[in-house]
């Protein structure tokens, strides 16, 4: 009894103190994003300029205030071929802007010393918290396979309990329903997807972490793939549903005529699928963060006590908003992606 | 980095690291789970459907037994309701041939004893007719021991005869 006492006390003072912790990092954070902001203005604090710095991708991976961990620098230009350097060396001793080796770093952006332009394959911010999302992930279902392998018999336990009824609604209720009876073949797919947003979400929100699943590139890829799939798997019922949707209803000699309106619409269609993933996941997770700086940055232009407590109380209301809004994104991307699949291998209806 | 505008080199990593991470999630994560899940949910569908069927059965063998005990209970009612009317019968029958034999046995003992008497009363007869004989030869020797006495009995004889 008195252990148990104890050890929830313990737990509670745990959990007082990491949250304690998280938020002198972020304020720390916000504190150093604010500082090159301020140098130009003397003082005065610019908010745009420090959302700007945390939702966009950067060569380095600030931490918290001073505690910079510089990333490697992977250019190849025609001029000079492949370089890779620290990124490090763009800054002198003073953190002044220095161009190293002929390239010059402005706000992020890599150039030859003329102006010219180079490949950029870095690994920045962003693809260094793409590498942790993807040892994360590879790791823990790993270790969840595992217990799957050595008896499928068994009831789940553990890790594995946590994530089966996942696994499972997302077969159950995401995939199979609107995939149909063909969805095994889409179903690693379906759930490498799902967990991949989510944790990428989930990672995210973590002070001093990268914005990666709201970052244009990846949901660019992320929805490429769905595209890919998609249009690569869609059968006969699906392209004569495109070009033909009016079927035998009509003679060619009317329906040619309707067709040169319809074709267009209907091509465009199969790319506005893709695009609005893309943007979709793009702007509601890019907007959170948006939403959680900019009430967090109202303590720093109010410059009140009352502000402080105030916005600290609604960022984390917000961020425990933004917790859902990372399952529901990586459920809406999912499930979008596989009402297109189903789309693609339908098979004819008879009307 | 602008925010809306792809980055190459981010677009380039995420296409290398998701395939990698697709790859590696589907070939050793998602198809042994999936199969495993496959695999214990039909294994608790067959189980399920096993109890189901056990049950039934268990229901039927019951019925089964009941109907058996039902049918013992009858057979039981009917063989005791035979051996007693065999029974009966076999007292009715025994004592009909107890009373046939005794009455042949009286019978016999009567006939018997009628034929000791029978043979008594003419062993009694001739006893006496060979008594009856000694006696009168004993008499009659007494009698005729004289002459005169023959002459008498003589003349009685013949006298007895003329009459006739």
């Amino acid at each position: 009894m008195d252990r148990k006492k104890f050890y929830t006390r313990f737990k509670a003072l745990k959990i007082s103190l990491l949250a304690g912790f998280v938020f002198i990092i972020s304020t720390g954070s916000l504190k150093a994003a604010a500082d090159p902001a301020s140098e130009g203005d003397h003082g005065s604090f610019n908010p745009g300029a420090l959302i700007d710095h945390h939702i966009k991708d950067s060569h380095s991976w600030e931490i918290t205030h001073g505690v910079t961990v510089p990333l490697p620098i992977i250019v190849y230009s025609e001029e000079k071929g492949l370089d890779i350097f620290m990124s490090s060396n763009f800054q002198n001793e003073h953190h002044e802007p220095v161009p190293y080796k002929g390239y010059v770093m402005d706000h992020d952006h890599i150039t030859l010393e003329g102006g010219a332009h180079v490949l950029d394959f870095s690994i920045t911010k962003n693809v260094l918290f793409l590498f942790i999302n993807s040892i994360i992930l590879i790791l823990l279902f790993m270790a969840v396979a595992k217990s799957y392998k050595k008896d499928p018999l068994k009831a789940p336990k553990g890790l594995q309990s946590f994530f089966e009824p996942i696994i499972i609604f997302v077969r159950d209720d995401i995939v199979k329903p609107n995939i149909g009876p063909k969805y095994e073949r889409y179903l690693p797919y379906m759930l490498t997807l799902f967990f991949f947003i989510w944790f990428g979400n989930m990672l995210g929100l973590l002070p001093g972490a990268a914005n990666l699943t709201g970052n244009i590139a990846v949901t660019m890829v992320l929805a490429v793939f769905s595209w890919v799939i998609t249009v690569s798997t869609g059968n006969r019922a699906y392209w004569s549903h495109i070009f033909d949707p009016l079927g035998s209803s009509m003679g060619w000699g009317g329906k040619f005529f309707l067709y040169l309106i319809l074709w267009p619409i209907e091509i465009i269609g199969i790319f506005t699928k893709p695009f609005s993933l893309m943007i979709r996941l793009f702007a509601n997770i890019t907007a959170g963060h948006v939403i959680i700086l900019s009430i967090l940055s109202l303590t720093f232009i109010a410059e009140s006590f009352a502000v402080g407590i105030l916005s600290a109380v609604f960022a984390t209301v917000m961020n425990m908003l933004e917790l859902f809004v990372a399952i529901l994104q990586a459920y809406v991307f999912t499930l979008l992606s596989s009402m297109y699949f189903g789309e693609a291998v339908q098979e004819v209806e008879h009307h | 980095m602008d925010l809306v505008t792809p980055d190459i080199g981010l677009i380039f990593w995420q296409t290398v690291v998701f395939l990698i991470v697709f790859a590696v999630l589907a070939v050793f994560v998602w198809k042994p789970v999936a199969s495993a899940l496959k695999t214990r949910e039909t294994a608790i569908a067959d189980s399920l459907k096993a109890a189901e069927l056990a049950k039934e059965e268990m229901a039927q063998i019951k019925e089964d037994n009941e109907y058996l005990l039902q049918e013992a209970r009858m057979e039981r009612d009917k063989m005791l309701k035979e051996a007693l009317s065999t029974a009966n019968q076999i007292k009715e029958d025994a004592r009909a041939e107890t009373s046939v034999i005794a009455d042949r046995m009286i019978a016999d003992a009567k006939n018997a004893i009628e034929g000791e008497k029978k043979a008594a009363l003419q062993e009694v007869k001739s006893l006496v007719a060979s008594l009856s004989l000694d006696i009168a030869e004993k008499l009659l020797r007494e009698k005729l021991s004289d002459d005169k006495s023959q002459k008498d009995l003589i003349e009685k004889f013949l006298k007895e005869v003329k009459v006739n």
